[in-house]
């Protein structure tokens, strides 16, 4: 019904705390020397929140182009057809609050994971295959 | 079906990203992360509707299934154009900018 609404408006709050971080992120670069930032060898924290904004913008967008093919996102007010009576509406904020928060919870453990596992490779020493048939 | 063909297409891009030299330049990465998001979006729904179908969710009606296969596609083809729009945007080679000033 209107699911993808939740992840979307997870997007906007993630997009601005990225921004936020990334402006922090300049700064400190900005007061360390060059090369002592390069030798740290570490993906900005904003860099993986990206991914995150990612997710959540790119899904939130394909869904949306879902509900939109089930005639249940329409380009005039109220623009959701679930918004046209009560008992709809109820409906659509039930689900919002349970499919629509599940889909934005498992994205953002999906993204934890993923930040979790770039962190231990990043730990890891540069090996190539190259390197290691040689 | 929508889910299977998302699943299937975030899968193929993450190995495009993986063995691509230009992977950054092509923002391969963001194609990956938007199927992803997109197949885990799905993921989240099929469980809800498992649950409340149970077994039946995995024998849907032919109809059903054409048109959800339809919707996977089309789906695919946003994705993509969503990327090609990025990318042609962002311009990371200069093509686009050389060209306009060609002209």
């Amino acid at each position: 019904m209107a699911c993808f609404i939740v992840p979307a408006a997870e997007a906007v709050v993630t997009t601005i705390v990225e921004k936020s971080v990334k402006s922090k992120e300049m700064a400190e670069k900005e007061q360390t020397s060059h090369a002592d930032y390069t030798s740290a060898g570490k993906i900005p924290f904003s860099r993986k929140l990206k991914w995150l904004n990612q997710m959540l913008w790119g899904g939130s967008a394909l869904l949306a182009f879902e509900h939109v093919w089930h005639g249940e996102v329409v380009p005039f007010f109220p623009f959701l057809t679930a918004a046209q009576d009560p008992v709809s509406t109820a409906e659509m904020l039930h689900e919002m609050s349970t499919v629509g928060v599940g889909m934005a919870a498992v994205v953002t453990l999906a993204w934890a994971g993923l930040a979790g596992i770039t962190h231990i490779i990043e730990k890891r020493p540069v090996e190539t295959v190259a390197e290691k048939t040689e | 079906m929508t889910l299977l063909t998302s699943v299937l297409a975030a899968i193929t891009a993450t190995i495009v990203w993986y063995f691509c030299d230009r992977r950054r330049e092509l923002k391969i990465g963001f194609l990956s992360l938007m199927f992803w998001g997109a197949s885990l979006m799905w993921f989240v729904d099929a469980i809800f509707e498992y649950a409340e179908l149970g077994a039946d969710y995995f024998v849907p009606a032919g109809s059903d299934m054409l048109n959800d296969f339809f919707l996977g596609l089309s789906v695919v083809a946003l994705g993509m154009i969503i990327w090609l729009v990025s990318l042609l945007f962002s311009d990371p080679l200069g093509v686009v900018r050389k060209s306009l000033k060609r002209q």
